[in-house]
């Protein structure tokens, strides 16, 4: 997904002018010319000015007629397969944060590893034995060895 | 002096370490040798592993490994043409145009041979110059540290990318990510939102794995060609004719280690960009240029050693400033720190035996590359065809956990997640990232050093210039700033 630098640029702008409202609740120092909201204010008034060149560039090069889009997509955006692979990929993560102290690590990770080996063409019979064997051998290492307190969840009355 | 450095090989020759060292090279080997994995994802995903080590076995399965990564990085580049790190992109069409020539053996063996070489001659001037410098450093102050902090900065920005203003934004939004906590001059809970675990600031190891490893996999899933085809031929001697090239091409391996070691301890620039120039410079100066690009050695073998001896260089700024001179030594900082072994110029005159065994970890990884790397170049094809599709999950879980490991929480793996996506998206926009990860490591330095010289000159912004070497790092720093637009509007002024 290729945005054309005057999104960005209006991006910024938003992020800096939210920062510069937001360092004005900072407090100040008695006596010091220069507080926390030095540096932040700093980054701000920066990333206004960035956003402000990013968006004359996108507006320019949009009226040169090189990249007439405001947002292109790539080709794997217009391929089912790839989009699922992507968003899989991302929401794996997302249902580990939400679902490993309910679950445990071992079935979290191993439905985990199973949808991500699915959507990347490992064979179905194949991916959810091979998951499983993953996600013992790293709760293994990092449990037994490591001492990583990795939670136990569901199986908390048979934990070894 | 002397029992310092018999402490050094005392630990540098301990079973343990050496035993770290080993296994650090066969995975290091494996990173490199896979397409879509890097030297630096290679470095992030030891840091969980290295928690549980003592110093000296942490930074040796760091130095280790990323040296031999930075060189089989080559072997796909060769036999399928697909860089495997992108510290060998500069060269993987020369490689693999060899291949086809039926010269595979000669670029192989030239990647080995001369990795080697490089990295011990970036290991020689290590041991040279960091030393020197952290005695130059010994006197410096707040001001000469403020300075030096924004040239690495700057040094970031312009030399990362061919587009200075995304740079600079990306090195604006590092340094944001800094300023998140109580972690600042004043202790004032900044960007915190009310969130306790955002109390302590964003943890630079989940950021780290999230922009080098999670967004490396993320890619890979929409990836539309993910099969890849590799060149079936038995590979021979690797090591026939090596002593023809270094007799041909001495200038060239010199050359290509030197520019290989300055822009290695360039903050923000690492192995792949040192690989680009020395690629580019090799072919200018070649008494043969015409023959770049159609499987000529030359230019395989002078960046073949700039990209290994780019990873010591780094290591100068890294030890004796705590400014990373590539993202490997971003990451190696945070391990350093978290040794208690933070960089310094103090590091080499209190345990100056710590830093002897830095030296001598770097000569014994570049000396066993060879024989390991070779072991690699025999079993490659094997490598080359573990299903990406199996392991790019297992990896991604392996993050999760590491990320997890540093401080038992599971917010953290938000970070590395949110870092992973972010990063995925910048470098799909051409937004670099190494200026990021400087300002993200830099910032909180940045602002503190700022903040102490402003309380003891008493806000005399005049003040960072009245020492002579704060004044000329200064004047440095404005120049980079300002001699492009300056020549530019010169330039437009005498074509009027």
């Amino acid at each position: 997904m290729k945005v054309n630098d005057a999104v960005w640029g209006a991006l910024l702008l938003l992020l800096a002018a939210a920062l510069l409202v937001h360092i004005q609740s900072f407090p100040t120092i008695p006596g010091q010319k220069y507080g926390p909201a030095l540096l932040p204010g700093v980054v701000g008034v920066g990333l206004a000015v960035c956003g402000l060149l990013l968006v004359i560039k996108g507006l320019a090069i949009r009226r040169a007629g090189e990249h007439l889009h405001w947002i292109r997509f790539e080709a794997w955006t217009r391929m089912p397969r790839r989009v699922l692979a992507f968003a899989i990929a991302v929401g794996v993560n997302v249902f580990y944060i939400l679902s490993v102290g309910v679950l445990g690590f071992i079935p979290t990770a191993t439905i985990y590893l199973a949808a991500l080996f699915a959507v990347l063409g490992v064979r179905l019979r194949n991916a959810l034995p091979l998951a499983l064997a993953v996600a013992l051998v790293i709760h293994y290492v990092f449990y037994k060895l490591l001492r990583v307190p990795l939670p136990w969840g569901l199986l908390q009355g048979i934990a070894w | 002096m002397s029992s310092a450095w018999a402490q050094a090989f005392s630990m540098v020759l301990d079973p343990y370490t050496i035993l770290v060292m080993v296994a650090a090279s066969l995975f290091g080997l494996f990173v490199g040798a896979v397409p879509g994995l890097t030297a630096t994802m290679a470095t992030a995903l030891l840091v969980p592993v290295t928690f549980f080590m003592a110093p000296i076995p942490a930074i040796a399965a760091i130095v280790t490994a990323t040296a031999m990564a930075i060189f089989s990085g080559d072997i796909p580049g060769c036999l399928m043409r697909m860089p495997g790190t992108p510290a060998s992109a500069a060269y993987t069409d020369e490689a693999y145009a060899m291949t086809r020539k039926g010269l595979a053996e000669t670029a192989l063996g030239a990647g080995l041979v001369f990795s080697a070489v490089g990295g011990l001659f970036g290991t020689a001037v290590l041991m040279v110059a960091a030393p020197a410098l952290a005695d130059f450093a010994l006197r410096f102050s707040s001001f000469e540290y403020f300075w030096l902090v924004l040239l690495g900065l700057t040094c970031a920005v312009f030399i990362t990318s061919d587009r200075p203003l995304k740079g600079f934004v990306s090195l604006l939004l590092g340094l944001l990510i800094a300023a998140v906590g109580l972690g600042n001059p004043a202790a004032i809970p900044r960007f915190t939102f009310g969130n306790v675990e955002l109390m302590g600031g964003i943890g630079l190891i989940p950021l780290m794995i999230g922009m080098f490893a999670i967004s490396e996999i993320l890619r890979f899933a929409v990836d539309v060609n993910p099969t890849l085809h590799i060149v079936d031929r038995p590979i021979g001697n690797v090591f026939k004719g090596m002593w023809h090239l270094t007799v041909k091409y001495p200038v060239q391996i010199l050359r290509g280690s030197v520019v290989g070691t300055l822009v290695g301890a360039l903050p923000g620039a690492g192995a792949d960009i040192a690989a680009w120039m020395s690629y580019a410079i090799s072919k200018k100066f070649s008494r043969e240029p015409e023959k770049f690009g159609t499987g000529h050695v030359e230019g395989i073998v002078e960046s073949g050693s700039a990209n290994n001896s780019a990873l010591a260089g780094a290591w100068i700024p890294a030890l004796v400033f705590g400014i990373p001179g590539d993202s490997i030594t971003a990451i190696v900082i945070g391990v350093l720190y978290m040794k208690s072994m933070n960089p310094g110029p103090t590091l080499f005159t209190t345990n100056p035996q710590n830093i002897y065994a830095v030296y001598l970890l770097f000569i014994i990884a570049n000396l066993i590359m060879i024989p390991l790397g070779f072991l690699c170049i025999k079993v490659a094809k094997r490598i080359l065809q573990v299903p990406r599709n199996v392991l790019m999950p297992v990896i991604m879980l392996f993050c999760v956990v590491g990320a997890f490991a540093i401080n038992n929480t599971v917010f953290d793996i938000g970070v590395m997640l949110i870092a992973g996506f972010a990063a995925f998206v910048l470098e799909e926009n051409d937004f670099p990232i190494a200026p990021a990860i400087l300002g993200v490591v830099l910032g909180g330095m940045l602002e503190e050093n700022f903040v102490t010289s402003m309380i003891k000159s008493e806000g005399n912004l005049l003040a960072f210039f009245e020492r002579p070497v704060a004044a000329t790092i200064g004047v440095l720093t404005l120049a980079v700033w300002f001699l492009p637009l300056l020549l530019r509007r010169l330039r437009r002024i005498m074509n009027a």
